[in-house]
């Protein structure tokens, strides 16, 4: 079993804003292309012009129909990737110390060259982030672009993850939440972030914010003029270009 | 513990800046190239389209660019058409048989020779070349996408939604989206709501269905299909009643104070002085005026000789009662109070709170104003609206509203993109006259000012095989691309020879009725030949339409080929700057496919075409690349504006550079001339932008207007429908044109409600943002995000009949049946279904398994829709099913009628297989070791 670090120095991670997220699946895909070419084995994709296409995907967007009490129902986008807990089960069930999270910025990863690929962290992910790569045999997972974020062969703007620099609708945040200055850290405490699933202990770094309330239009009416009924069309243009 | 990995790798050998295809949004992209290989596609940070960020289907780019169904070569069909056997031959016999069809006609009867492009991005050429060969039949796809729009706005404000404008992003407190699908536009209308989100700006949105762009909307109005326009006329209502409209604006900005003719042969025109310019009373004097004169103030109010304003007209009859909420509000499933809100807190964000910039400006009246004052409320619509029997006026509605708020062209409103505005007197006219062996008198598609610019035979039958620019649909401005094979094969108005389309999908997704279009497209006549003789298709992938031509010209991808995004054409501009861009082969195609525009230049060249051969009869240009270069519209106006001259330093105008692309390939693949701030708003009327617009050459001179409340063109056509005029049109039209002819916005029926009594529901279709068109499927990845389609169905039809999941229903229209899946979507109009448009694939095309869950459970909605309009007499006419106005595909007329069937594995109807002319695809490329 492996051990996680007793504390980090940063805690990486993503502000996810579903007040926001359009589901557009922009970050699915520029997850998919980075790391198809990125860190670790490429993300295979079996059968994928046939029947059954399945493939490795490290992020995928989720929609929930949502039925509010009083008002019309809602639909919320909802992108689910490695939350990069604190308390990471993916990591302490691991058999060979191939799933590990790094004590200088929280990230968690697979070192694929010891991932046996048992699947046990799968199992123990309570997210559902972790896919097995079916070509490679080994565990992927979300790096936080552990390879951009770091990269000096990128220009400095773009040292973010993939998901973040396509976000179209600019609903996912990139920063350190260990900093309480930092724009996520800002952002959730503004607007009530909230951690996944709390009740399994995991401790995410990554927050969701949630929607903002909706479907509360109750601007007043507008107060006619006059009453045209009774002064008729030529009442109401009196008073009107009286205004003007 | 962890062996460290690399983490600084450089991602590829070098970043090649290009123009994205996966959409018709333009984005800028980084392709990443490494060892002649695309490694990496993402968003271009300077790009003023995207500005960095990258949608689904473009980050997917890398999986089109190397999928399975790319064509390889040149095919001439060897089989029955619709079989799909064909033979690969050169491209010396490909062009030898295209030109041994097209020379004869050109030279004896070149209508016989329609050539129609889908969703081409190269429509200056395009149409050139069509001009050039002297066919009147040719259009790009606008006319079953969205001409409602852009007339609608065009007719209205000189501009309209998508690229011809976009709301004021910075300064908008409140965004109103109408039946805005979620693909037009996709990323920019993403940013913006970003910005909007992040401010805490209100969005509302005004669709049936709650998805994407509509589930993230603050407040939703679940509106039914085809009542916006008279959701719109009551906000209008609302606000005139509590006297919440710009009047200052609608005075000098409009043609309000214009003064509508009473009585005579002119009745309903606009009154002008001795010299044709219209008149307005001055309010210094109280005496007419011409509206554009110095100084001139108008008068809202006026009335003279009996002759009221237009401000009169359009204000008696927006405060009818037929318009207030109370009366609408079951109509269009929305109630009365929540109608009211919708008004109350438009005025809000437009009047209480007042956006101005300390900018001064002159307008054209010479007047100088010290700021720029603004109404910080906004709009964007699409197909939602568009796409109805009504959508003409519904986008006139709309522009009427944003109009009377005072906020197109102002700070916190609706922000137009040069070339717009522009108004329809600044547009040309449609063309048609046919002279064999001649070019057609001049540009295909136009704005009508009246019946006598109707595209018509002296027998009064129409000249195009779409019957654009006639009683039927006289603003046709974009054509009826959906009509083309319908009418060729009935042969009203007559019959064609060959058919020439280009990445349209006309035997599948872009059709309605489309199992009635393959049969169209492979019946005989008596004499054995088929009804349609001979069929040309370009595309780059091994689509459905494939299988019914008889030559295919392969085309390249997008990042195989030249392409330039013109001010000719549809540019990528912003509010603050004309702009357009390029793509150029970033890669090399690894297969014998040409790049469709240079194989174009070629055949023009084969055929002699003027403008495309030098006098010795030598082709003038090389390929593409040379005629975007080198190819002058006017003196020192070529298709791109950005280093013109020898010395690559001027914009707009200038002689052709020899480095041009060379320059656009430096700075990222496009261009920007930026508009001065003092010109940045109020555009139509600004005189600093009037000359910016020349010094650029997007007008030849100042073209300042007013915007049109009261639409003369429509009078004339309504005028000419009660009798006025030497141009009349056939009686049973005249009531249709009567009505729907108005020059003020109106809300009718739409033509489907003809089928409501037996098909109570509404049927409608959208795109999502991870697919474009037919083309996501052939795409590894996006196929993964969805594959298939279901029929959403709202709670009361699901509870009713007691639906499952697993489900299928049977969905009936009078056109026919079809079986699919079905799932339960709460956020949906109780009197709608939908689906995901052009999931279905037909078995083995796209190079996909025949047993792929787009080809098994995956659906068209198309097979239900009928060409022809709901409820004629017998079709006797065969009047089209679209907008009366404009020719639009009212697709979202529809009505159906839902049944549950119970579980089922496969949708119908169910398609036999066609022979495949690309291997099918097994495993993906791209993956880099």
């Amino acid at each position: 079993m492996t051990c996680l670090p007793a504390r980090t120095d940063k805690k990486l991670g993503l502000a996810i804003d579903l007040d926001t997220c359009v589901g557009c699946n922009a970050c699915v895909t520029a997850c998919k292309g980075w790391n198809d070419q990125g860190y670790g084995a490429p993300l295979s994709d079996q059968e994928p012009y046939g029947a059954h296409p399945s493939g490795t995907f490290l992020n995928r967007v989720h929609s929930y129909q949502v039925a509010p009490d009083q008002g019309a129902a809602q639909v919320v986008s909802f992108p689910r990737s490695c939350l990069h807990c604190d308390n990471a089960p993916c990591v302490t069930v691991c058999p060979t110390g191939a799933s590990y999270k790094r004590s200088e910025d929280g990230i968690v990863l697979v070192n694929e060259d010891i991932c046996i690929g048992c699947g046990l962290c799968a199992w123990a992910c309570p997210y559902g982030a972790r896919e097995m790569d079916q070509a490679a045999g080994v565990m992927k997972k979300c790096t936080l672009c552990v390879d951009r974020i770091y990269n000096e062969a990128l220009p400095e703007e773009d040292r973010v993850p993939a998901c973040v620099r396509t976000c179209p609708t600019g609903a996912r945040h990139f920063g350190d939440f260990a900093d309480p200055g930092s724009k996520v850290s800002q952002l959730a405490a503004r607007r009530g972030g909230y951690d996944l699933m709390p009740d399994m202990g995991t401790k995410p770094t990554n927050k969701y914010l949630p929607p903002r309330p909706k479907d509360r239009l109750d601007t007043a009416p507008l107060t006619p003029l006059l009453d045209i009924r009774a002064t008729g069309f030529a009442g109401w243009l009196d008073r009107m270009l009286e205004k003007f | 513990m962890n062996a460290q990995p690399d983490l600084s790798k450089p991602i590829g050998d070098e970043i090649r800046q290009t123009t994205c295809y996966m959409c018709a949004c333009r984005c800028g992209i980084n392709v990443h190239v490494r060892s002649g290989k695309v490694r990496y596609i993402e968003g271009n940070r300077d790009h003023p389209v995207n500005k960095g960020v990258l949608c689904a289907k473009g980050a997917s780019g890398i999986m089109q660019i190397t999928a399975p169904s790319r064509l390889r070569a040149p095919l001439k069909r060897v089989g029955p058409r619709g079989s799909g056997a064909f033979e690969e031959i050169s491209w010396e016999e490909a062009m030898q048989i295209a030109v041994s069809w097209l020379k004869p006609l050109r030279e004896t009867a070149p209508e016989k020779m329609a050539f129609f492009t889908g969703r081409d991005q190269s429509q200056s050429l395009t149409g050139w070349w069509a001009q050039a060969y002297g066919t009147p039949n040719h259009a790009a796809h606008g006319g079953f996408c969205s001409v409602n729009m852009a007339a609608g706005g065009i007719y209205t404000m000189g501009g309209a939604f998508w690229e011809f404008g976009q709301p004021d992003w910075e300064r908008t407190k409140l965004f109103v989206l109408f039946g805005v699908a979620e693909d037009h536009d996709s990323n920019p209308i993403k940013i913006g709501i970003g910005k909007l989100k992040d401010r805490g700006a209100r969005v509302v949105g005004v669709n049936p269905v709650r998805s994407g762009y509509n589930a993230v909307a603050d407040e939703w109005f679940g509106i039914t299909p085809g009542t916006d326009g008279l959701l719109i006329l009551s906000l209008v209502h609302c606000l005139l009643e509590a006297g919440k409209i710009d009047l200052s604006y609608l005075a000098q900005f409009t043609n309000a104070p214009f003064l509508v003719i009473a009585n005579g042969p002119d009745k309903g025109l606009l009154m002008t002085g001795e010299d044709g310019r219209h008149l307005v009373i001055d309010r210094r004097s109280g005496l007419p005026a011409p509206w554009d004169g110095e100084g001139v103030q108008p008068d809202l109010g006026a009335q003279w000789q009996g002759n009221q304003t237009v401000f009169r007209h359009l204000a008696e009859r927006y405060l009818a009662p037929d318009y207030a909420p109370e009366a609408v509000a079951d109509r269009c499933g929305i109630a009365a109070p929540r109608i009211r809100a919708l008004a109350a807190e438009m005025a809000h964000a437009a009047f209480d709170d007042v956006v101005e910039i300390a900018r001064p400006w002159t307008d054209f009246r010479g007047i100088r104003h010290e700021t720029m004052p603004g109404r910080a409320v906004s709009f964007h619509a699409m197909r939602g609206i568009s796409a109805h029997s009504n959508g003409f006026q519904t986008a006139r509605a709309l522009h009427l509203l944003q109009i009377v708020l005072g906020s197109v062209e102002t700070p916190g409103g609706y922000r137009l993109k040069p070339p717009y505005p522009k108004p329809v007197e600044a547009h040309p006219l449609p063309h048609c006259k046919v002279t064999p062996g001649m070019p057609l008198d001049g540009p295909h598609l136009g704005y009508v000012r009246g019946p006598e610019h109707l595209a018509l035979q002296e027998d009064g039958s129409p000249v195009r095989i779409d019957k654009a620019f006639t009683w039927e649909n006289p603003l046709s401005a974009h054509g009826l691309m959906h009509m083309v094979i319908p009418n060729a094969h009935a042969g009203d108005p007559y019959r064609i020879d060959t058919l020439f389309l280009y990445m349209a999908n006309m035997a599948w997704n872009s059709s309605m009725n489309t199992a009635k279009v393959l049969e169209m497209l492979t019946d005989k006549a008596p004499d054995g030949e088929y009804v349609i003789p001979r069929i040309i298709y370009a595309d780059a992938y091994a689509s459905e339409m494939v299988a019914y031509a008889d030559l295919i010209l392969p085309d390249t991808t997008y990042v195989e080929r030249h392409d330039c995004i013109s001010l000719l054409d549809r540019p990528i501009s912003e509010p603050d700057a004309a702009g357009d861009s390029i793509r150029w082969p970033v890669i090399e195609p690894d297969r014998d496919v040409r790049g469709f525009q240079s194989v174009l230049l070629d055949l023009g060249a084969r055929l002699g075409l003027p403008g495309m051969v030098n006098d010795d009869g030598s082709a003038k240009y090389r390929d593409y690349a040379d005629y975007i270069v080198n190819h002058q519209r006017r003196p020192g106006v070529g298709p791109l504006i950005g280093f013109r001259g020898a010395d690559g330093m001027q914009e707009g105008r200038g002689d052709p550079n020899p480095n041009q692309l060379q320059r656009y390939i430096a700075n990222g693949g496009f261009y920007q001339a930026h508009v001065p701030e003092e010109a940045a708003f109020y555009k139509p009327w600004n005189r600093a932008y009037q000359d910016w617009a020349v010094a650029t050459a997007i007008f030849d001179k100042p073209e300042p207007y007013v915007f049109t409340l009261w639409s003369e063109p429509l009078r004339r056509f309504q005028a000419a429908a009660e009798g006025v005029g030497p141009h009349q049109p056939p009686d049973h039209l005249r009531a249709q044109l009567q009505r729907v002819m108005d020059p003020l916005p109106i809300w009718y029926e739409p033509y489907g409600e003809a089928d409501a009594a037996g098909y109570p529901v509404h049927a409608l279709t959208q795109r999502p943002m991870d697919m474009y068109h037919s083309w996501g499927s052939q795409n590894a990845w996006l196929r993964q995000i969805r594959g298939m389609n279901y029929l959403y169905l709202p709670t009361r039809i699901w509870t009713e009949q007691g639906f499952r999941e697993g489900d299928f229903a049977a969905v009936t229209s009078p056109n026919g049946e079809i079986v699919v899946p079905v799932a339960h979507m709460a956020a949906l109009n109780p009197q709608t279904v939908w689906t995901w448009n052009a999931i279905g694939k037909r078995k083995a095309a796209w190079a996909l398994d025949d047993d792929a869950s787009e080809a098994t459970v995956g659906f068209l909605l198309n097979h239900l829709i009928s060409e022809l309009r709901p409820g004629q007499d017998g079709h006797k006419g065969r009047l089209s099913n679209s907008d009366p106005v404009t020719g639009q595909a009212a697709w979202f007329d529809q009505r159906v009628r839902i049944t549950r069937v119970g579980p089922r594995d496969r949708s119908e109807p169910v398609f036999p297989p066609i022979t495949r002319v690309v291997p099918e695809g097994t495993t993906r490329s791209g993956s880099p070791s």
